[in-house]
C-alpha cells in the first residue's frame, strides 16, 4: 500500500495467528482461545477484539456492516466503519444486513436472520461467564475444562430466591454444544436464542482480555435455566396486555429501545435501525 | 461387613523430602522435622480399613497428622506416597490414581466433609440454602423446586430454622454454621463422611447436640465416618474404633473402649490420664 500500511492494518503474521485461533475456536465450540491481541490505534474496550477479527477475515470482495447497539450511525459504529474503509481499500460497506458478508456488532445480533454465507463478529468486554463467581483465571480454566458450572447455577438459584426470577439482563450465560458455557457478550436476552443453530458463523473477540471464541453454524446454544424455571426473553407487553410497537415502523416483533421524548412521554423504537428502515420502506412501498 | 475404604502406607511430607526423612522422625525421635533436609513428615505409613456405617476416630495432639490424613483422602492435598482404595457401589476406585475430574466427582457425590472452620466448607457469600443447592446442582439436580425442597428438608433435619435458609451463613452462630455444613455434606447422601474437629470451639451444649446429630445420621443413613479430633469425649461418644497418632505415626489402635480403659502406649496413657 502506498501509505505504508498493510491491507487491513494488521500485518500478515498477526492475521494468520488470529485465523488460526478462529479455526481452533470453531473446532471447540465455546472454548475461549487465547491470542496475542495486538495494539490497535484505539483504546482497548472500544471494540479492538471484534475489529481484529474483522480485519483478519476481510478480503477485497467483502461487504462490511458495523453495528453499535443495533444502530449503524452511533459513534462506535461510524468510527470503526471509517477505520475499516480507510485501511481496507477496495472493500464495500453497507448498512443493509442482506448485502453484508461480514457484520461486526456490539451488544446486538441483527433482528433478521443471518444467512450461511455471512459471518457475525461480536465485540466482547468480558469473555468469561465464570468471572462473577471465580476471580482466578487458573481456577476458571479448570472449571471450564471439567464443565463445573454449579457455582454459576447457584447464582441463578439465589436470584430466584431473592427476586422470583433470573435477573440477568444481558451477558446471559449460555451453554454451547452441551459443554462450555460462554458469556455471549452484552447482547440482551432477546438475542440469546438466535445463537442456537444459527446458520451464520458467530465469532466473539475480546481485545482487552485476549480471547476468541465461536458459536459455529448449526451448533446448539442453550441459555442456563432450571427445568421448572425456564429461560425467558424480555417482555414488551404494555399494561393493556398488548405487545408494544415501534414508534417509527410499527413493528411488533422487534427488540425495542425505550426513550423519553420531548413531551416527556415514554416512546419505543426498534433497536435495530436497519431493520426499522426496511420495515418503513416496505410500508411505504 | 462390607469394606468401604482401605488405606495403605499413606504418607505426607511438606518440603523437599530425602531418603532419611522417615527413618529419622517419629515418636521415638520426638519430632516430625527431618534433621537432614528440614522437611516436615506430617504423616507416615498410615494403614486402616473402614467398613460401611462405621465411625473411626483419629485422635492426637495438634500437628500429629490427623487432619492431614483426611485432607489427603478428601483430595484437599496430594499425598507424598501411599494408596487408598474406595469401594463404591459397584466398582473399586484407587483414590490417588484418579484424574482431577474423577476426583471432583467423588468429592461431590460420594464424599462429604465437615471442617472445623465453617468458612472452609461453606461459601459465606451465598445463602445457607444456596450452599446446599450448590452440591445438589453439582450432581445434576436441575429442578428449582426440588432443590428448594431438598435444601429445606436437610436444614430441618440438622435443626437449622428453615425460615433462615435464605440468610447468609456469616450471620449464623458457630453451632448453626456447623449444622449448615453438615446439611451441605449430607446433601448427596454420601456413603463416606469426613469430620475434622467439628465440635472444637463450640460451647458444650451445642457440642452435645451436634454429636447427637452425627450419631442419628449414622444410624439413619448408615454413613461411614472418619472423625478427627483431639477431644477424648468426642472419641468416646462417637467412635467404635480409634487410632492414636503422634508425630505423624499411629502409635496405638484398637476398640475405643479398650484404648480409653487400658491404654498401652505411654503417650496414650498420658492423654487419657490428663483428660479424666
Amino acid at each position: 500500500m502506498s501509505n505504508g500500511i498493510n491491507f487491513a492494518f494488521l500485518d500478515e503474521y498477526a492475521k494468520r495467528e488470529i485465523r488460526r485461533s478462529v479455526i481452533k475456536a470453531i473446532c471447540i465450540p465455546g472454548y475461549q482461545v487465547p491470542y496475542s491481541s495486538r495494539e490497535m490505534p484505539m483504546g482497548r474496550g472500544f471494540g479492538t477484539g471484534g475489529l481484529q477479527l474483522t480485519l483478519a477475515l476481510i478480503g477485497v470482495t467483502d461487504t462490511v456492516k458495523v453495528i453499535d447497539q443495533g444502530s449503524d450511525d452511533s459513534v462506535n459504529a461510524v468510527n470503526l466503519r471509517k477505520f475499516i474503509e480507510m485501511t481496507c481499500p477496495g472493500i464495500a460497506t453497507t448498512t443493509r444486513l442482506q448485502e453484508a458478508t461480514l457484520i461486526q456488532s456490539r451488544h446486538r445480533i441483527p433482528e433478521q436472520a443471518l444467512r450461511a454465507d455471512q459471518i457475525l463478529v461480536l465485540q466482547v468486554p468480558y469473555p468469561d461467564a465464570l468471572v462473577i463467581v471465580e476471580p482466578s483465571e487458573d481456577k476458571r480454566k479448570v472449571m471450564h475444562g471439567e464443565a463445573d458450572y454449579s457455582r454459576l447455577l447457584v447464582k441463578l438459584y439465589e436470584d430466584i430466591v431473592k427476586f422470583d426470577e433470573i435477573t440477568i439482563s444481558h451477558r446471559y450465560p449460555t451453554r454451547i454444544n452441551d459443554h462450555y458455557i460462554i458469556d455471549p457478550s452484552p447482547i440482551p436476552r432477546y438475542d440469546v436464542p438466535k445463537l442456537h443453530n444459527s446458520k451464520a458463523l458467530i465469532l466473539f473477540g475480546a481485545g482487552r482480555e485476549k480471547k476468541i471464541y465461536a458459536v459455529p453454524p448449526h451448533c446448539p446454544a442453550e441459555p442456563l435455566a432450571f427445568d421448572d424455571v425456564p429461560f425467558r426473553i424480555e417482555d414488551f407487553t404494555d399494561s393493556r396486555g398488548e405487545r408494544r410497537a415501534c414508534k417509527l415502523c410499527g413493528s411488533q416483533e422487534s427488540f425495542l429501545d425505550e426513550f423519553i421524548d420531548e413531551q416527556g412521554e415514554r416512546v419505543y423504537q426498534c433497536s435495530d435501525s436497519d431493520y426499522c428502515e426496511q420495515q418503513q420502506e416496505l410500508a411505504h412501498g | 461387613m462390607d469394606k468401604i475404604l482401605e488405606v495403605k502406607g499413606l504418607s505426607q511430607v511438606y518440603g523437599p523430602g530425602c531418603d532419611l526423612c522417615f527413618t529419622s522422625t517419629g515418636p521415638e525421635f520426638e519430632t516430625n522435622i527431618c534433621p537432614h533436609c528440614g522437611s516436615i513428615v506430617a504423616l507416615h505409613d498410615l494403614n486402616f480399613d473402614l467398613y460401611k456405617g462405621e465411625i473411626l476416630g483419629i485422635m492426637g495432639e495438634s500437628g500429629s497428622g490427623k487432619s492431614t490424613a483426611v485432607k489427603c483422602l478428601y483430595f484437599d492435598q496430594i499425598p507424598y506416597s501411599g494408596s487408598a482404595l474406595f469401594f463404591d457401589e459397584t466398582e473399586q476406585k484407587r483414590l490417588f490414581e484418579l484424574n482431577p475430574a474423577q476426583r471432583r466427582s467423588l468429592r461431590n457425590h460420594r464424599f462429604g466433609m465437615v471442617y472445623q472452620n465453617a468458612n472452609l466448607g461453606l461459601n459465606f457469600d451465598i445463602s445457607a440454602g444456596g450452599n446446599i443447592a450448590e452440591r445438589l446442582l453439582m450432581s445434576q439436580v436441575m429442578n428449582y423446586r426440588e432443590i428448594r425442597e431438598r435444601a429445606r428438608e436437610l436444614l430441618a433435619r440438622t435443626e437449622v430454622l428453615t425460615e433462615r435458609m435464605d440468610e447468609l451463613p456469616k450471620n449464623f452462630s458457630g453451632g448453626m454454621q456447623q449444622r449448615v455444613q453438615i446439611a451441605k455434606a449430607l446433601a448427596t447422601r454420601p456413603p463416606l463422611l469426613f469430620l475434622d474437629e467439628v465440635t472444637t470451639g463450640l460451647d458444650l451444649s451445642v457440642q452435645a447436640k451436634i454429636l447427637d446429630l452425627i450419631l442419628e445420621i449414622q444410624s439413619e443413613l448408615n454413613t461411614a465416618m472418619i472423625v478427627v479430633t483431639h477431644d477424648l469425649g468426642v472419641i468416646r461418644l462417637l467412635a467404635g474404633r480409634t487410632l492414636v497418632m503422634k508425630y505423624g505415626r499411629v502409635i496405638e489402635r484398637g476398640l475405643t473402649d479398650q484404648i480409653l480403659e487400658d491404654p498401652q502406649h505411654a503417650y496414650t496413657q498420658q492423654l487419657v490420664a490428663s483428660a479424666l
